[in-house]
């Protein structure tokens, strides 16, 4: 689609300018809505964890408090970045652009539905892996830029953690690309197709526990959220940011939150693949919904179960966030390349033929 | 060894975490006990204090003697109350100013009163635009009194037979 816009831009332009203007209209097709995702999740969250604590959640702004997202964003435009005294402005400025830009970045390589990619890369894998860990500059760096002791804590925090479980997230991986043979997330979906029975959470149920919970660590959240300790140091990272500059750090947390339950349902649920592919009578009731649907609604599920974890785990005590990260899941990750191995040797399921 | 091998498929099992998701999953479906308040009022006590008021009798003399009894038990110093003898003979108050700032509504001057004059009515929804507002006189009490003088006589009557 975006092929013919840029060849037909380039039969009455220049063809620099063609591919500029299609590049952007790609980056706004993909970024708008996940920005609309974003803004729709700190709702989905505030009503969660309100129903779940037996409470309402915003219910003021507009129709069940529907509208509360905008009137947040709205605030915090409209609020003043407070520069703290003795800071590195540059830094401290360039801290949330840092979070936010791999934030968005990453999404080039993300399949949405057979053939709504951005870039169909054969490394993309490695791609999403490498950009999304850029993050934690970010955080590093704002937490040394603010000149505060509870931000520096806080980076400092995050980025032992964050490398940590980048570890058991990568070996995690490995075992993926083991069974699936290619690092391109389409193929990796594709190498799916067959059945709910074909999916590599099956094979790989202790790495999709692992990398699901890897990818909560990855993102600062509950109950791994220690670079943002409310009772310890305040906020952590982000305690001298304000406005915009703090709205940036939310949107980067939440869209990684949305990356990461999309790579868990690329790769262990299945993608864009129907649930009920090949059983007789359920695959043809279901054959007319988009194959987008079910990613959403796999990714939906996943994010739930990010806000349920938050509703329902108490703070993980750093020597134990360590332990969990270091020895818990890295060897358990790496028997289970092992295991993969010699499911792999001898050609076990319908995975390994 | 059992043990060890129960420990081991406890903690890899997650089974204390899915104990502990199913709470909170069941608690998402549960009936929520938020109140929306301008639009849902919890009940009132009839012993609610809120809003102070001063009554009447049926004939329409006040009932405050000034006797100074809420203004000595007042903890809060809130009452002032100057007083002079009336034509007829009767003590009446020419002042009678509670500071609704300094007031705690603990209730001890109607506890005090001997004749029911200062009540503390079920009123909690009031506020105050300006400097000055905050000071209760006489006239405003006795206002107050007048317009909620039902409501007032009914908490009372549903209350006496505790008292």
């Amino acid at each position: 689609m975006f092929t013919t816009l840029q060849q037909w831009l380039s039969g009455w332009m220049w063809d620099w300018l063609a591919v500029l203007i299609t590049l952007l209209i790609q980056a706004v097709v993909v970024i708008l809505p996940i920005m609309i995702a974003v803004a729709y999740l700190t709702y989905a969250e505030r009503k969660v964890i309100a129903y779940m604590q037996v409470r309402m959640g915003p219910n003021r702004v507009g129709p069940y408090g529907l509208l509360q997202p905008i009137a947040d964003a709205v605030k915090l435009m409209f609020k003043e970045v407070v520069l703290p005294s003795q800071s590195n402005v540059y830094l401290f400025l360039i801290a949330p652009i840092l979070a936010i830009a791999p934030a968005i970045a990453v999404w080039a390589v993300v399949p949405f539905a057979p053939g709504w990619v951005v870039t169909d890369i054969d490394a993309g894998v490695l791609y999403v892996l490498a950009v999304a860990s850029i993050t934690v500059y970010g955080v590093v760096v704002s937490g040394w830029a603010s000149n505060s002791k509870y931000a520096f804590l806080g980076g400092l925090r995050s980025s032992a953690q964050k490398i940590s479980y980048e570890i058991a997230m990568g070996f995690a991986l490995v075992t993926v690309l083991m069974v699936a043979d290619t690092m391109n997330l389409t193929k990796i979906v594709e190498g799916q197709q067959g059945g709910i029975w074909h999916w590599y959470l099956i094979p790989l149920l202790p790495m999709f526990v692992v990398y699901f919970i890897s990818g909560v660590a990855e993102t600062n959240r509950a109950p791994f959220d220690i670079a943002e300790g409310e009772s310890e140091i305040v906020a952590g990272f982000h305690v001298e940011y304000s406005g915009m500059a703090f709205a940036v750090f939310f949107l980067a947390e939440y869209a990684m939150m949305i990356l990461i339950s999309y790579m868990t349902s690329i790769m262990f649920l299945g993608g864009w693949l129907s649930p009920f592919e090949g059983i007789p009578l359920l695959e043809t009731l279901f054959a007319w919904v988009p194959p987008f649907f079910w990613l959403a609604a796999k990714v939906a599920f996943l994010l739930f179960v990010f806000l349920w974890f938050r509703a329902t785990f108490p703070r993980y005590r750093y020597d134990q966030l360590m332990r969990l990260g270091w020895k818990v899941f890295i060897p358990l990750t790496i028997v289970w390349v092992f295991v993969v191995m010699l499911m792999h040797y001898f050609k076990v399921g319908p995975w390994f033929n | 060894m059992t043990d060890n091998i129960r420990h081991w498929i406890k903690t890899f099992g997650l089974i204390e975490l899915f104990k502990g998701l199913a709470v909170t999953g069941k608690y998402l479906f549960k009936p929520k006990i938020t109140v929306r308040y301008p639009e849902e009022k919890t009940p009132i006590s009839p012993r609610f204090r809120g809003h102070h008021a001063l009554r009447r009798y049926e004939n329409g003399e006040e009932r405050c003697i000034a006797c100074k009894l809420c203004e000595a038990v007042c903890p809060a110093n809130a009452i002032t109350i100057e007083s002079e003898e009336r034509e007829d003979g009767t003590r009446r108050t020419t002042r009678y100013d509670i500071d609704m700032f300094k007031c705690i509504y603990c209730g001890f001057c109607e506890e005090a009163c001997p004749v029911d004059a200062i009540v503390e009515t079920r009123v909690f929804e009031y506020v105050f635009w300006e400097r000055g507002e905050n000071i209760m006189t006489k006239e405003k009490l006795l206002a107050f009194g007048d317009k909620h003088e039902q409501m007032i006589a009914a908490d009372k009557a549903a209350d006496a037979k505790y008292r």
